[in-house]
């Protein structure tokens, strides 16, 4: 979606603010509100993708004056709202009042192997690659109301690619509940200067993009179509 | 649930206390309904706030300042080569490590949200996460450099990865001058949380830590 978290370019936000010695967590509700997002992966079900969508999918005002955890603490109220796991007037009572379903939490014990292990999202390939490295490539200009990963700054920008990261699962369906719908992955780099003109200090900037994030240039083809 | 850490930065009073009662409140509901196990929030806050950090990153980028083999390793396959540290998992699945050179700098940015190798770094800081980074890392990283006190030669070309997928990044800093014969240990001391982001650089041996 283009909302305010595709922050790639936007102008006026002021300078970086780096804090000195900065600790972990800043107060101890964030420490709680990073664990209960964590911890609920398990029961919830959702998907990483399905979480960063429930996270910017809100007015830009509001995204813009939330915080960090504050932000993720809403994406997991309306994750769990979606799945009657936990309803407003619970969180406003401060207790249960509606029955659970039967869903295990995390335990423990489980905590370090889950970690460890995480989420890999490399899956077979279903075809061939379209692209290779070195392949010139038009960003493709999409516009969409659901959660895609194609920043708007490279939208309709030329880029040539740079790495091939095997078939990964494709975050746009995932996030819709569509299933893994995995796709091929490339790192795409443009020049500084096609994105920006002169209005650069960079000298090239790269995107992981999926394979229907990208179009051959007219003429040039696709090697493996 | 310690508390050492809290202070208040700039937010406004009732606000925080209004999110903090409301996660007070999350907890107890989630708790109640056999969704969560209080200890392994415990476990989880103290893994990242003790267990993983930038110190991680550290050692597998001293490991490559000294040794050719696991450099070589490295930029092959780096969600591999750091696994060989144990470093494994979740915001790591799949790295890929990229080196600076004379001629070329290396910054890292997610601009969607804030995707950052966890294994090696730990938690982002707040900057990090912030709009002003994410805005303005892919158009401007000298000026973003410059907000950290960095500056470099005018010859250096700086090259800058938008983290979009799950492919997570992490910057191989150019090891200080004087360092010829330091040991990986000692090494691992200069390399600091930012210059694997690539909004710093490696200590000098002459720097105060």
């Amino acid at each position: 979606m283009d909302g305010a978290h595709d922050m790639g370019g936007v102008a006026g936000f002021g300078p970086v603010e780096p804090e000195r010695d900065e600790p972990v967590f800043h107060a101890d509700w964030e420490r709680r509100a990073f664990a209960l997002t964590l911890a609920m992966g398990k029961p919830g079900g959702w998907t990483i993708d399905m979480s960063r969508f429930a996270r910017e999918n809100r007015p830009p005002a509001d995204y813009l004056v939330m915080s960090y955890y504050q932000i993720w603490l809403a994406g997991l109220e309306r994750l769990m709202a979606e799945r009657d796991l936990v309803q407003p007037d619970e969180i406003a009572a401060g207790r249960a009042l509606h029955p659970a379903s039967p869903r295990p939490a995390l335990s423990r014990d489980e905590v370090a192997p889950v970690l460890a292990r995480g989420a890999p999202t490399t899956r077979p390939a279903q075809a061939p690659a379209r692209f290779a490295p070195g392949d010139r490539v038009r960003a493709r200009d999409l516009t969409t109301p659901a959660h895609t990963r194609l920043p708007a700054y490279v939208r309709g920008h030329v880029g040539v690619v740079d790495l091939m990261h095997g078939c990964h699962v494709f975050a746009d369906a995932s996030a819709a509940g569509a299933g893994e719908a995995p796709q091929w992955l490339y790192t795409v780099r443009f020049d500084a200067r096609e994105l920006w003109g002169d209005d650069t200090t960079a000298g090239a900037v790269s995107v992981d993009a999926w394979e229907s994030y990208l179009e051959p240039l007219d003429g040039e083809g696709g090697r493996h179509k | 649930m310690s508390a050492s850490h809290d202070h208040d930065h700039d937010h406004d009073h009732s606000e925080l206390s209004e999110t903090e009662l409301r996660v007070r409140a999350l907890e107890t509901v989630l708790t109640e309904k056999g969704y969560v196990d209080p200890a392994a929030l415990d476990l989880l806050i103290e893994t990242y706030e003790t267990k993983v950090g930038p110190r991680n990153g550290a050692r597998v980028v001293a490991r490559a300042w000294t040794d050719p083999a696991y450099r070589a390793r490295l930029l092959a396959d780096a969600t591999a080569a750091i696994a060989e540290f144990g470093f494994t998992g979740r915001q790591g699945e799949h790295v890929v490590a990229v080196e600076n050179t004379p001629r070329l700098h290396n910054m890292v940015v997610c601009t969607l949200c804030s995707c950052y190798p966890w294994p090696v770094l730990g938690l982002p800081p707040v900057w990090y996460k912030s709009a002003p980074y994410r805005s303005r890392a892919v158009k401007d990283p000298r000026g973003v450099l410059a907000d950290f006190g960095v500056t470099l030669p005018d010859d250096v070309v700086i090259r800058v990865w938008d983290s979009t997928a799950e492919i997570r990044y992490l910057v191989l800093p150019q090891r200080p001058d004087g360092t010829a014969d330091w040991s990986e240990e000692r090494l691992a001391d200069l390399v600091t949380r930012d210059s694997m982001i690539g909004t710093g650089l490696a200590r000098s041996p002459q720097d105060p830590a």
